[in-house]
């Protein structure tokens, strides 16, 4: 069973009810309590501000909203102040100004209610690693108020899920790099947090491993989870994240749909490899072609352009196409060019870091830093 | 605030997780006891039986009687008492350095336990090594000489009550420690020789008068000898005034280790 289902799991004494019927009442509830204009995110961070003892300004004004149920990508370089956002979120960090809301639970004033809705997998590894994978995973359902006889079924199930039952009993020590990830993962999980806020969660992981906790990660969005998910690998967020921020220098220099920031891309570069030797590289009417070696060769296609031409130049010219790959990560594009402060090629982004809110593909776009 | 709504999911009683949760960190701080026996338990034991032998069985046949005892039943009360401080206050100074050296803290920091949940916690963590460890060195005295009890409560109030408190100081100094050697400061230059000059081995008596006003600061002085009055009977301090120092240290530690703890002291950035 994943967060959100609790007819198996549902504890006497923490828990007074179970399930949707208590759902709509709750988001009513919500929005009388509050003031918050969007009870219905699961994040909504406003005017974040962080510096820290030593001068330094983590977060300069960071306003950020991620919607219930979203895999949400929060992309930066390092030290661009992702891990200092997520410390205050999760109360890790103390933060300098500005509000924070879980589910609109303001951070200041209700932070035990926030923190009960949020699961952590940090970038750093940072559980007692004296102590066993089970009792790891079965004391922080008890930091959460679970019962220790259901914290015992939950560390089962998410321990087998993530394939570490075998090595429950030995210490964490012994663990390899890929099983501490995932025991991190198991333990921000046994409590079925609403909000799942992963750092970088497959750092050091292999692909076999990391692909298959992609899989999970997509079911456990799939049952109601909202996730937040940085991470250096950007395929890995152009695969599974719907929504993204690109944080740099402590502020928010991009908010798109993955789908609409992707479609801003304006180039793409294929790369070829072919049968016979070339001498050089061939012209190609309308492409920019260049011969990495004697097999390879590299072209970039617009976005306008289709490949069909490509292909119908190469073969005028007899060249045979054993394959072809994308170059690069079209995400891992975008982002360099943000970061660096080019702004994304094609509409409603050259030259400048634009941000939009989600689903607003094609409207103005906001300057980066402007007030929101 | 005691019962929170969240989105999908069935409500939480607040109360009901700390509960939970402060269960938790004493089950957890009493199993890495039992875990690390070695380390926790079997050293004072040790250590108490050397004392015995060599302070209350040599050395103490030639000491005679202390406060009109036996000198060993006279530094029984004490060494159990110096076993309980060193104890709570040791657990709590490295099991919390430790978790946040390990960061493994952060387990509970981003957790809902409110930060008195987690103090108390490694707070009864530490008083229950205090309190096993002083039982374990009560069952070595045993084998050397004869304890009276003359008032269980205030053996049992003043026990506890110490532990308490040695176990809240070695929060405080876990806090602020930033290296081992910090954790290791206040046990080797404080604690040790206000234990040394608490009235453990022998009365207050047996100094000059000026010597004894400036015992009375000591606030060992007074615990060990609230401990002793349990056993013999006998005090060099006002009792009620113990347990009134006591009470109020106590609380006032307390109150301390949560406010710096809110802060953020040696914790968060």
């Amino acid at each position: 069973m994943f967060p959100g289902n609790c007819s198996r799991n549902t504890y006497r004494g923490a828990v007074h009810a179970c399930g949707r019927a208590r759902y709509a009442p709750r988001s009513l509830a919500l929005a009388r309590r509050s003031p918050d204009p969007f009870p219905m995110n699961a994040l909504s961070v406003r005017g974040l501000t962080k510096t820290y003892r030593n001068g330094v300004q983590a977060l300069k004004g960071v306003d950020l909203e991620v919607e219930r149920g979203d895999f949400f990508a929060l992309l930066g370089p390092n030290g661009a102040g992702k891990t200092t956002l997520i410390g205050i979120i999760t109360s890790l960090v103390n933060k300098t100004a500005g509000e924070a809301r879980v589910f609109g639970y303001d951070i200041d004033h209700e932070l035990e209610a926030a923190k009960a809705c949020i699961g952590i997998v940090p970038q750093e590894l940072n559980f007692n690693m004296f102590e066993t994978p089970y009792t790891i995973v079965v004391n922080q359902a008890g930091f959460y108020g679970i019962p220790r006889a259901i914290a015992r079924q939950r560390a089962e199930k998410y321990l087998k899920q993530l394939q570490l039952w075998e090595r429950r009993r030995g210490i964490s020590r012994s663990l390899s790099g890929g099983m501490k990830r995932r025991l991190m993962i198991a333990r921000a999980l046994v409590h079925e947090p609403r909000l799942l806020i992963l750092d970088e969660p497959t750092a050091g992981v292999d692909i076999e491993i990391r692909r298959s906790m992609w899989e999970f990660l997509r079911e456990i969005n799939d049952r109601g989870t909202t996730i937040i998910l940085t991470t250096h690998y950007l395929e890995e967020a152009e695969s599974l994240c719907r929504n993204i921020a690109i944080i740099n220098g402590g502020r928010i220099v991009e908010r798109d749909r993955m789908s609409s920031l992707l479609r801003r891309l304006h180039v793409q570069t294929f790369v070829l490899n072919v049968r016979e030797p070339l001498a050089a590289a061939p012209r190609l009417e309308g492409y920019a072609a260049t011969a990495l070696d004697d097999h390879t060769l590299e072209i970039e296609v617009s976005k306008e352009e289709n490949l069909n031409g490509i292909f119908a130049r190469l073969s005028a010219l007899g060249i045979e196409v054993l394959s072809m790959r994308n170059k690069v990560n079209r995400l891992e594009e975008i982002f360099m060019q943000l970061v660096e402060g080019r702004g994304p090629a094609g509409e409603g982004g050259r030259g400048a870091a634009a941000a939009a809110p989600p689903g607003a593909a094609g409207a103005t776009p906001l300057r980066a830093g402007a007030p929101r | 605030m005691s019962s929170v709504a969240l989105p999908g999911a069935p409500p939480v009683n607040l109360n009901v997780v700390r509960w939970i949760g402060f269960q938790t960190i004493v089950i957890r701080e009493y199993g890495r006891i039992i875990r690390i026996w070695g380390q926790t338990i079997v050293p004072s034991v040790v250590t108490a039986t050397l004392y015995f032998v060599i302070f209350g069985s040599l050395i103490g046949r030639r000491v005679g009687a202390m406060g009109g005892f036996d000198y060993k039943q006279y530094i029984a009360p004490g060494l159990i008492m110096m076993s309980v401080i060193t104890n709570s206050y040791g657990n709590v100074v490295a099991s919390f350095f430790g978790a946040k050296f390990g960061k493994h803290v952060e387990e509970m920091l981003v957790s809902p336990l409110p930060n008195w949940v987690i103090v108390a916690g490694y707070a009864t963590g530490g008083v229950v090594r205090g309190l096993l460890v002083g039982t374990a060195v009560t069952v070595v005295s045993l084998l050397f000489t004869h304890l009276q009890v003359q008032h269980l409560a205030v053996i049992l109030a003043a026990g506890l009550l110490t532990s308490l408190i040695f176990a809240l100081g070695g929060f405080l100094n876990a806090l602020f420690a930033k290296n081992f050697d910090q954790v290791n400061w206040i046990p080797t230059f404080i604690l040790t020789p206000l234990t040394y000059f608490g009235g453990v081995f022998y009365s207050i008596t047996l100094l000059p008068p000026w010597a004894q006003q400036v015992s009375y600061i000591n606030p060992i002085l007074h615990m060990v000898n609230a401990f002793r009055f349990g056993f013999l009977g006998v005090s060099d301090v006002s009792i009620g005034l113990a347990f009134a120092l006591m009470a109020l240290a106590a609380a006032a530690l307390f109150a301390v280790a949560v406010a710096l703890m809110n802060r953020g002291a040696g914790i968060r950035e």
